[in-house]
């Protein structure tokens, strides 16, 4: 029973992060029809700045906000830079299709030399502002800690902020239009563009959220070839699949699955095995049901 | 002379690379057979994303799979050479084969994320079973060189050799695939997977077999790499090897397999420039993280600028000029009052 209640609480510890990972890619496939391999190397980027704000300003808390505001212009920018000068030289033949995904796998090579050539190769630690030991209940010892106590609030307040926003105001109404029928949002006298850039740009500050959040729940050290910020885009894609690669509460809920599937196979199995696990998983939806499950049917053969 | 007499400019060639074998330094012997292991692996690639219109940018899981085969063959059966690259290739195609099944339904990013998947996983799985030595890896050792070939051929020299040899046929035989039934129907598909199917051609099937092939050439690569490093270990294929590699492809031009030669050299010639760049300016930083700067910049700048490679544009230039010598496949099927067409 106590296993069983561990495995949850690890399974929305982690899923709270993935989610994160998964809403930005959601949102950048959503406006712009890439997936952002780059991803991972933003939210690295990301996650160094918070480093450094931290070193800067001492502060975790004033750090988080200010790193994720940077997150966001950066990722506005490359769409400014990178996909709109991509869209530009819109190309045919065999490299059309994947053009953007090569652009963004270069952006990550890019980053990474970027980040070895200002902090270095060794690694550098990023301390969690609160305790991670486990609360006490009595004499056990649960696996939520007041950091990742947290994470899982923060996240939540993101989420409600986020769906507050697609649904509740006109900036949502037109990032939703857009996604949807970029056409028709255009001649209803929405800027597709600069929509685009914004989805860009929220997706640039949840990804850095969950670099930083990641680097505080996990080991603490950031590194330029860090395989943890590797493994967080590969499960952040993952969640967004299963949940369609078009939903955000799509994305949540995939997060959560992965989240709780890999907890469980760490308790009861091996966490050697968390990898092929989630490898499997990723075949398993593909093959059964390539549409995610809150995806739309249509929405695979972009 | 390349368009009428294929094979003898392929001999030509590997004649021309055995008197420079004679002529240059050990390191520049040892560079010249990764350019051939590159040149395998960057043309596998160009056979997938080019050809078939499936990306993968995990190829570096396929060259590890082969890798480890034929160091494994080597160790516990004592195969011959040529038996183990031959293990390599098979044991790669296998997995490619298991992949292609599923991705033969996948488009675009799916496919590119599961692949990108399989190569940051790999590695890790490779450390969990003994059989494969850990971070250590193990060794993949073919023995000196004949005695037959004299006292002074050295061990690189041999790997030199061989490597070229490798990938001669091996592009040699590509080229005559890619020109073959198989090769336009998989341009056909990659154009118009409707209209390729009306026109009789089995999109799957066809997907799944240029997945097969291609995940086969990349085990010989990753065989010949084990080799020239007499070591196949999870370190050796890296996830930047696979991001190399489709950098490489993409340098060369994914569309056809003439240019396959820029991106391998390339490839090889990246680090020394960043080495030179760094030696004149004395600093650590420069040496490692230089050659991913220039690598990645040069990635973008051609997905940007010269999308389909340095051949294809001058096809292009020339095309326009009048000589239209590379047409594309088209296919058009009508049914009723619906037609489709691989002309764009």
């Amino acid at each position: 029973m106590n296993q069983f209640l561990d495995m949850v609480l690890i399974g929305i510890s982690a899923a709270s992060i993935y989610s994160l990972m998964a809403i930005s890619m959601v949102l950048v496939w959503r406006s712009t029809r890439v997936v952002n391999f780059a991803q991972a190397g933003m939210a690295l980027l990301s996650a160094y700045i918070g480093y450094e704000l931290v070193a800067r300003v001492g502060n975790f808390w004033i750090a988080l906000p200010l790193a994720m505001i940077l997150g966001a212009a950066f990722s506005a920018f490359i769409e400014f830079v990178l996909m709109r000068t991509l869209q530009k030289h819109s190309t045919q033949g065999a490299i059309a299709a994947i053009a953007p995904i090569i652009a963004t796998l270069g952006l990550l090579g890019l980053i990474r030399a970027t980040i070895g050539f200002i902090w270095g190769q060794a690694d550098v630690q990023l301390e969690a502002p609160l305790s991670k030991v486990g609360f006490k209940f009595g004499e056990t010892t649960i696996a939520v800690s007041p950091m990742s106590l947290f994470v899982l609030l923060f996240v939540i307040t993101l989420m409600i902020i986020v769906s507050l926003i697609f649904q509740k105001t006109n900036i949502g109404l037109a990032l939703r239009a857009s996604a949807y029928a970029p056409e028709i949002a255009q001649l209803a006298g929405i800027r597709v563009s600069g929509i685009r850039t914004l989805g860009w740009a929220i997706a640039g500050a949840a990804g850095a959220a969950a670099g930083i959040l990641q680097t505080v729940n996990g080991a603490g050290s950031l590194s330029p070839e860090s395989l943890e910020f590797s493994l967080l885009l590969v499960f952040g894609f993952i969640a967004a699949v299963i949940g369609g690669l078009e939903s955000l509460p799509g994305a949540v809920l995939g997060a959560l699955i992965l989240g709780l599937v890999l907890a469980a196979v760490q308790i009861y199995i091996s966490g050697a095995l968390v990898f092929i696990v989630a490898f499997l998983l990723l075949l398993l939806v593909l093959i059964v049901r390539p549409q995610g499950f809150l995806g739309s049917k249509a929405g695979r053969r972009a | 002379m390349l368009k009428k007499h294929p094979l003898l400019t392929f001999i030509f060639f590997g004649f021309v690379l055995f008197l420079i074998s004679n002529r240059i330094d050990e390191l520049t012997v040892y560079q010249g057979a990764t350019v051939a292991v590159y040149a395998i692996g960057v043309a596998s690639l160009i056979l997938l994303i080019g050809y078939s219109g499936q990306v993968s940018l995990g190829h570096g899981a396929f060259l590890a799979i082969g890798g480890f085969a034929a160091a494994l063959a080597r160790i516990h059966f004592e195969a011959p050479i040529w038996l183990t690259f031959v293990v390599a290739v098979l044991a790669a195609a296998i997995g490619g084969a298991l992949l292609g099944l599923a991705a033969a339904r996948l488009s675009g990013p799916y496919l590119a994320g599961t692949t990108l998947a399989l190569a940051i996983g790999l590695p890790s799985i490779a450390n969990q079973f003994s059989i494969f030595g850990g971070e250590q890896g193990i060794t993949f050792d073919i023995g000196l060189p004949p005695a037959s070939l004299g006292e002074d051929f050295t061990q690189y020299k041999w790997y030199f050799w061989i490597s070229w040899t490798v990938a001669l046929i091996t592009l040699y035989w590509l080229r005559n695939v890619l020109n073959s039934r198989y090769g336009r129907g998989w341009r056909a598909v990659r154009s118009n997977d409707v209209a390729a199917e009306l026109a009789g051609i089995h999109v799957g099937r066809n997907k799944v077999l240029a997945f097969t092939i291609s995940a086969g050439l990349a085990g010989l690569a990753g065989a010949l790499l084990a080799m020239t490093i007499s070591l196949a270990s999870p370190g050796v294929f890296p996830l930047a090897l696979s991001f190399s590699l489709a950098t490489g492809a993409v340098l060369s031009g994914v569309t056809t397999l003439g240019g396959v030669m820029i991106g391998s050299v390339t490839l090889v010639a990246i680090p020394e420039i960043a080495l030179a760049i760094a030696n004149r300016y004395g600093s650590e930083t420069i040496t490692t993280n230089l050659p991913g700067l220039l690598v990645s910049a040069l990635l973008i700048l051609t997905v940007l600028f010269v999308p389909n490679g340095p051949v294809e544009q001058m096809h292009a230039k020339r095309a326009k000029k009048g000589h239209s010598s590379h047409s594309p496949v088209e296919i058009s099927v009508r049914v009723g009052s619906k037609s489709w067409s691989t002309k764009k």
